[in-house]
């Protein structure tokens, strides 16, 4: 052990510690949290709240630990604490997960570039986040252990050692649990801060990078695990909103007289995009939801044709006036003055919905005074103190305790608030009864926050000898950094590049859906790559090599996933493969998948994934594999069926029957992923998968049949249309060049 | 409202409500039998699968004027009694779960289609399976965990 000088002073520390336990508040986070502005209010809340800390550690040797992230499938329930064992080197079986109060001054993360600190857990950014914290404070609690231990047996520190959950002294054959040294815990005058050397060998793992079962899943196989919605409480009673089919119409209530006279309509509250109701039932309020007669003012979006703005989005990028520029590196323009050939391409997707399984909804108690609440959720968290219930309620953030739910389903959707802050207003209005919220699967679709729909063009620039000299990339839609993200090719060596957005708004309400911007993005970079390939006649693969000279971890992972797909091998008959790197949330990966064409229907069907990728150390191999599954599954849903549209302002799907998502049938035989060892710091992965999948199975079909899919969704008849087009050639026919 | 006496679970349940009532709401919202989720509320989704009768049913189109005491409804909750059922052990074992949302319903229809074919091929798993979405991508592991269940049973034997 190595422990450097910056240290936390015993009073603060005492401050969290109880006789009875040890909460290693202090380690690495608390230091941070008692210096932020409002000292009080920190202290405050440690007596309040005797658990706030990492872990609890009982006599008996259980040891509870704390996760500040939100569980949504993605295994945080597991990671953290994982990581924080292993430092702590405590005896796994011991140990119990349970979300951390929702106190982001304390537990929050200021690795969100705000000037306070934030719970998100968004943007595959939890292990990332919290992955050096973890450990810190993981051996700041060996720490003290060891140190109580070496008081208690009236030896050198230096002479003890750790082992699972024991402290020993291996010379005079001393030995004591965890918990056997509780009673006689004692804090060091100086508590190491440890840096990196200070910490576990990574070559001494034994929980970090082996497979540990999830602990949450158990509850998730017997039906007892809790999602928001299966909240109930004494007295509760349960509300719907009626909102209008034109995102932010303004509603006038008919009818309101004799839906108050209706048996158990306990509220009606008109608010400005919806009317709500509070009934004593949920079937009730449900029926009653179906009898308003509402007259809707003109809502923001009104006239709005998702299908014909494309031709809209063409003019603009034929317009000289130049965009936002997001990448500038080099002189594009010169490039393709003094190119030996040029290309050029124009790719369009489609909104896509989240499509949580769980519907959002809340549950929210006001007390009887109106002066404090209680909060019930299953949310992402966010940069809304509270998650903006202390703002709508007019009451302090500290007079609001969230009660974080698991949740079914995030994929972006959870970090909006407009379910949790609706859920407030309503149970204002019946102040000491709790109240839920739920949003029909209808509401949920149709008042949808999407990912954008967009059209790029893009357009490079080659050398006599086939090398890629420049690239231009032009978005053209709404959503900033909704539609930028993955702009970047920060491992292609293309010594000139452009990047800009033309922003072309409709007041469509738009959210982050896995990944981002990068399904769209990459998917239209990897074609134009795939197509250039195809017309120099050069092998996707050695085209990518050529462009990861300098990207030796890129590299590594087209290596790998060309061998794990035998991308040399002979092509099953009928079938072809196609590949797509790319780089998201720090993690790199390279994907190959197989697929087939029906050339009657127009369906695609994929057979197999690999992909290779690096995302440094891997926490939970197991879970990394379980991500890249269900990240690319719904990647295939998004690409193959996903799509919608609006008409007339008005979102023309509602549920599953008119918004198909993937289904087990059509699922490929087999997803392979292999992980480049790394002792880098890790990086995240839940939103890898997503984006590989439309890129490598558009450029399989290129392969397969010479023509390109250009917009997405891959809908059966936009295949057949593709299929069928006039173009025969054997060319990547659609992008022009000239000599 | 009207009274409706339910055997779920094996256990006589009562319950008053309103005619027509959805059986998913009086399961979740007045019985407090959670595990049962609503995900579409029209038959697409799985999410609210049980069993009547040992037959896999959705909850969400069922009422409860449709039901009789005699018919035998179980869910989640009444499979075993203690997440031990050889189901459920599998799906633990292949870490099948993401979210878990659509969990229950999964386990109930597969439940249902080993109790029909202990040992289906994969083609059967998929056509059995599919009217349960699942939207964190479970499914791989879905079917993993199935052929497992379907192999031990028979090593069991
Ligand atoms: S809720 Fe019953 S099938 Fe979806
Ligand atoms: S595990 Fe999340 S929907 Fe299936």
């Amino acid at each position: 052990m190595n422990p450097s000088t910056r240290s936390a002073s015993r009073r603060q520390f005492l401050k969290t510690s109880s006789g009875m336990a040890l909460f290693v508040g202090v380690s690495g986070l608390l230091p941070i949290a008692l210096s932020c502005a409002d000292r009080k209010k920190i202290g405050e809340q440690l007596s309040k709240q005797p658990l706030t800390a990492w872990v609890q550690l009982s006599e008996d040797g259980q040891l509870t630990i704390y996760n500040p992230a939100a569980e949504m499938g993605q295994g945080s329930m597991t990671s953290l604490p994982v990581i924080f064992a292993e430092e702590m080197d405590a005896d796994w079986s011991m140990v119990q997960v349970i979300f951390s109060p929702q106190e982001s001054d304390i537990y929050g993360s200021e690795g969100w570039g705000a000037s306070r600190k934030v719970m998100l857990s968004a943007g595959s950014r939890v292990t990332t986040g919290y992955y050096s914290l973890m450990r810190k404070a993981g051996a700041q609690a060996r720490h003290i252990i060891l140190h109580s231990a070496a008081k208690l047996w009236k030896v050198p520190i230096g002479e003890l050692t750790t082992k699972i959950g024991k402290v020993v002294h291996p010379e005079q054959g001393l030995s004591a649990s965890y918990g056997e040294i509780v009673p006689f815990l004692e804090v060091p005058e100086i508590l190491p801060d440890f840096n990196e050397k200070g910490l576990k060998d990574p070559a001494d793992f034994r929980l970090i990078g082996k497979s540990v079962a999830r602990t949450e899943i158990p509850e998730k196989v017997n039906g007892s695990a809790q999602f928001a919605i299966d909240i109930r409480l004494p007295n509760m009673v349960y509300a719907v909103l009626e909102r209008g089919a034109i995102h932010g119409a303004r509603p006038a209530l008919k009818n309101k007289a004799s839906i108050l006279a209706m048996d158990g309509v306990l509220k009606i509250l008109p608010m400005d995009h919806a009317i709500g109701i509070v009934a004593t039932t949920l079937e009730r309020a449900l029926e009653v939801k179906k009898r308003l007669e509402i007259d809707w003012e003109h809502g923001q979006t009104g006239g709005f044709n998702s299908k014909d703005v494309f031709a809209v989005y063409e003019k603009h990028a034929e317009k000289k006036t130049k965009g936002k520029v997001l990448t500038e590196i080099g002189n594009v323009k010169k490039a393709f003055r003094s190119a030996a050939k040029t290309y050029r391409a124009d790719f369009k997707n489609d909104y896509v919905y989240h499509a949580q399984m769980e519907p959002l909804n809340a549950v929210v108690q006001v007390a009887t005074d109106r002066q404090s609440a209680e909060v019930w959720v299953g949310s992402q968290q966010g940069f809304d103190e509270k998650l903006g219930v202390p703002k709508v309620l007019g009451i302090p953030p500290e007079a609001v305790k969230i009660n974080l739910q698991y949740l079914g389903g995030g994929f972006g959707r959870r970090s909006m608030t407009d379910f949790v802050t609706e859920c407030a207003l309503l149970a204002q209005e019946i102040p000491g009864r709790p109240v839920k919220l739920l949003w029909t699967r209808e509401d949920d679709l149709t008042y949808g926050a999407f990912r954008p729909q967009t059209l790029q063009r893009l357009s490079a620039s080659t050398d006599a000898k086939g090398n890629i000299t420049g690239l231009s990339h032009s978005i053209i839609g709404d959503g900033g950094n909704l539609v930028a993200s993955g702009i970047k090719n920060n491992y292609y060596d293309i010594p000139n590049q452009y990047a800009e957005w033309k922003e072309v708004s409709h007041g469509i309400r738009l959210k982050h859906w896995r990944s981002v911007g990068h399904a769209p993005n990459k998917y239209a970079i990897e074609c134009l790559l795939d197509g250039i390939a195809l017309d120099q006649g050069i092998d996707p693969l050695a085209l990518r090599r050529t462009l990861m000279r300098n990207a030796p971890r890129a590299l590594a992972t087209l290596e790998k996933a060309a061998i794990m797909s035998k991308w040399n091998g002979p092509a099953v008959e009928g079938r072809a493969k196609g590949l797509a790197f790319l780089e998201r949330s720090g993690t790199l990966s390279t994907a190959v998948c197989e697929i087939s064409v029906n050339r009657e229907t127009g369906k695609i069907k994929v057979h197999h994934f690999w992909n290779a990728l690096d995302a440094g150390v891997i926490v939970q191999p197991d879970n990394v594999r379980a991500q890249m599954e269900g990240g690319i599954l719904m990647g295939m849903s998004s690409v193959l069926k996903e799509r919608i549209t609006i008409a007339e302002g008005q979102v023309q799907q509602s549920n599953f029957h008119d918004y198909p998502l993937l289904r087990m049938e059509d699922i490929p035989e087999s997803i392979e992923t292999e992980m480049i060892p790394s002792t880098e710091h890790p990086q995240g992965v839940g939103e890898s998968g997503t984006p590989l999948v439309a890129c490598a199975i558009a450029n399989a079909f290129l392969r397969l049949t010479g023509k390109a899919l250009r917009h997405l969704p891959f809908t059966p008849d936009r295949v057949l249309e593709v299929l069928n087009s006039a173009d025969r050639e054997k060319k990547y026919a659609s992008i022009s060049h000239s000599n | 409202m009207a009274a409706y006496t339910f055997n779920i679970n094996d256990e006589k349940q009562q319950v008053e409500v309103t005619e027509g009532t959805s059986l998913l709401w009086v399961l979740r919202e007045h019985l407090g039998l959670t595990g049962t989720k609503y995900g579409c509320g029209i038959a697409q989704c799985g999410a609210c699968t049980i069993h009547v009768d040992d037959r896999p049913m959705r909850a969400c189109t069922l009422t409860v004027d449709g039901l009789t005491e005699n018919q035998k409804i179980t869910t989640i909750e009444g499979l075993s009694e203690a997440g031990d059922h050889p189901v459920q052990k599998a799906w633990i074992e292949a870490q099948a779960p993401q979210c878990g949302y659509c969990q229950s319903g999964q386990i109930m229809q597969a439940v249902a289609l080993l109790n029909e074919n202990p040992e289906p091929s994969r083609k059967d798993i998929q056509s059995y399976m599919n009217g349960n979405l699942c939207r964190c991508g479970t499914y791989l592991r879905i079917v993993e965990a199935i052929q497992l269940a379907s192999k031990n049973r028979l090593a069991k034997k």
